[in-house]
């Protein structure tokens, strides 16, 4: 339980003008009456309903963040704080005026405060309420803007990998000098890869055959690199050219596929990227798979946490946001060795054959 | 001076930057001899065994084993003493950019290079090497200093594990700590054995199991040695070796064999565990 004392200071003075303000208004009514009694009642049973409701919101555990409970006490604190705030307030207000409000001559008097208390009651938590909400919505979506923008940029860092990045150079710088023509090939490698990654975040969909285009990039850079360690297989039907797919949604299985299959194999090894079709119970699915000869899965996978396996989670995020439970991803290890990513989708447009 | 001329060994996965290396070396340098390019951190250790050379350049993120677990590897079985005793050669780390491990090195004074090498910087690595060639201190007296870099690199965020991808949780790389474990399970066909880590004398990886053993009896788990270090309790269980982690109050003896080498002999097991170079400086007499 956390109180800001300089809000509730805030909620004190603005409760302490609001009786007075009541007190006011009685007395335009009735100016044959004195203004100073209902003020003493209406400041004591005021600030009695306020210090309840207000304080005692901080006991239950559902307010925090909401800064409001949930469930039958989001009804039942404002009752109880306008009764115990009604009786409590009106006997301290008797022991300051002098007066006794529950015997005979108090009953009307006793009525009209009755109604007065209901409706400044309700309006005055109506109000407070609709103030800690608007409060706890505007943080809400601040913080729901910071992590979207924290995501895209770790996806930006994962694909822009200094390691990745600054080995590429370094072989760029070697060819420059050795050998001029495959320096300028990877060069235009380089900037397909690049191009591809920093728009990603701004285009939703793009041709399956563009996404195979920029994994050949990819992958002919790092054939590049790791030399004959690395042997690639990109199989695309014709039919499937055209079929929409999230842009890059397979580059993180294919770095997965080099970085824990291929790099600490002293052999390397082959990658397959292979796009086919299959019957699903609503039309046909469309099936993505990324297999490798590699080293294979670890006994244990590790942890998702920062860092790691965040290529696999943020595809499988991707794919719940454009098909819900009927986009799937599923790692597993393959008999003859090696690991093999699969991504299954619906297939929205049915290409003509 | 009219010393041979000295000798390198290149550890580079990648082709094109091994040779990049060594055509960089050979303007820098035009004395070095490179003896042997090797592909990856296994062939490193033994090339560099083999063919004791002067320099050594090992990539950091290397097949087979990491060019800094080649390092400890290769200082661990260096013959020390006797006519093939050679002093320990002059260690210089590769790397593409990484914050982390060049924080590492600096903190250590260990040399590195850092990808696309560059001509003014080899400069200043290879004048540096040339002048701890001429003025080589004896071997031992070598080779315990780097075992003390290697040491403090081991647990460098960023050298010896990948470093975080999101810079300021370099903290998150490490096994929380939370409580130590108490019981470790150990499955065996149908059973899953439950053994209090109280009775455990020590752990030892092998190949892709890690050994439980207790006074009386043997269990194999999956959690890699690396996993455990991080839950348990690093005053009960000593790392010796690379594989092995020791109860160090059921040690009873730590022997020295001919070729220097330490080994311990434990109450309760028969077996004596080989101390790696890398951890002999935890027995000294008091």
């Amino acid at each position: 339980m956390k109180i800001d004392w300089i809000e509730k200071l805030q909620h004190l003075l603005q409760v302490v003008a609001f009786s007075l303000a009541i007190a006011a208004l009685h007395y335009a009514f009735r100016p044959d009456k004195p203004y100073d009694i209902p003020a003493r009642y209406s400041l004591a049973i005021g600030t009695l309903i306020w210090a309840i409701i207000d304080f005692g919101r901080h006991f239950f555990p559902s307010s925090e963040g909401r800064g409001w409970p949930t469930g039958l006490a989001a009804f039942l604190l404002p009752v109880s704080g306008v009764v115990l705030g009604y009786v409590g307030g009106t006997t301290l207000g008797d022991w300051w005026c002098g007066i006794s409000s529950w015997e005979e001559g108090g009953r009307s008097q006793l009525r009209a405060s009755i109604g007065i208390t209901l409706l400044a009651g309700s309006l005055g938590t109506y109000y407070f309420y609709t103030k800690s909400k608007s409060a706890w919505l505007h943080a809400k979506v601040n913080e729901v803007r910071s992590q979207a923008s924290e995501a895209q940029l770790k996806l930006l860092e994962t694909q822009l990998e200094p390691h990745m990045l600054f080995n590429t150079l370094a072989n760029l710088r070697m060819l420059i000098g050795t050998d001029p023509v495959r320096a300028q090939e990877m060069l235009d490698r380089i900037i397909g890869y690049l191009r591809a990654t920093l728009s990603a975040s701004r285009s939703t969909q793009h041709p399956l055959e563009n996404e195979f285009d920029r994994l050949r990039d990819y992958l002919e850079l790092m054939a590049v690199r790791m030399g004959s360690r690395l042997a690639y297989t990109l199989d695309l039907p014709d039919a499937l050219r055209d079929v929409p797919v999230p842009p890059l949604l397979l580059q993180p299985l294919v770095e997965n596929a080099i970085r824990h299959g291929l790099e600490p194999q002293v052999d390397g090894g082959h990658i397959t990227v292979r796009a086919s079709t299959q019957p699903g119970d609503s039309g046909p699915l469309l099936v993505l798979e990324v297999s490798d000869t590699g080293a294979g899965l670890p006994a244990s996978l590790p942890t998702p946490g920062p860092g790691q396996s965040f290529g696999l989670a943020q595809a499988r995020e991707r794919l719940a946001t454009l098909h819900g439970s009927a986009g799937t991803l599923h790692l597993i290890a393959r008999n003859e060795g090696g690991t093999s990513a699969t991504v299954t989708f619906p297939l929205k447009s049915s290409p003509n054959p | 001076m009219n010393s041979p001329a000295p000798r390198a060994l290149i550890a580079e996965d990648e082709p094109l930057l091994a040779a990049a290396l060594q055509q960089e070396l050979a303007r820098a340098w035009p004395d070095l001899q490179v003896v042997a390019t090797v592909g990856d951190g296994l062939s490193a250790v033994r090339q560099a065994l083999a063919l004791q050379p002067d320099v050594l350049f090992f990539d950091i993120r290397m097949p087979g084993q990491s060019g800094l677990d080649a390092a400890v590897e290769l200082a661990d079985a260096w013959p020390t003493d006797g006519p093939t005793g050679r002093p320990f050669p002059a260690l210089v780390f590769v790397t593409a950019y990484d914050q982390y491990a060049v924080q590492a090195f600096e903190a250590q004074a260990v040399d590195y290079l850092l990808k696309p090498v560059q001509a003014g910087r080899l400069q200043k690595t290879v004048q540096k090497l040339q002048l701890a060639l001429t003025s080589k201190a004896p071997a031992a007296i070598d080779l315990e200093a780097t075992m003390a870099q290697l040491r403090h690199l081991l647990v460098a965020p960023g050298v010896a594990a990948p470093a975080p991808a999101s810079a300021p949780a370099a903290a998150s790389s490490v096994p929380a700590a939370s409580a130590p474990l108490t019981l470790i399970q150990a499955s065996s066909g149908s059973q899953i054995h439950m053994v209090p880590v109280a009775d455990v004398l020590y752990f030892e990886a092998a190949d892709k199991y890690v050994r439980v053993l207790t006074a009386a009896r043997e269990y194999l788990i999956r959690t890699p040695l690396k996993d455990l270090i991080g839950q348990l309790d690093t005053q009960v269980f000593w790392q010796i070796h690379r594989s092995t982690l020791v109860r160090a109050s059921c040690i009873t003896t730590v022997s020295r064999d001919e070729a220097g080498k330490l080994h311990l002999e434990l109450a309760g097991r028969p077996e004596k565990l080989p101390v790696s170079r890398l951890y002999a400086h935890l027995f000294k007499a008091m």
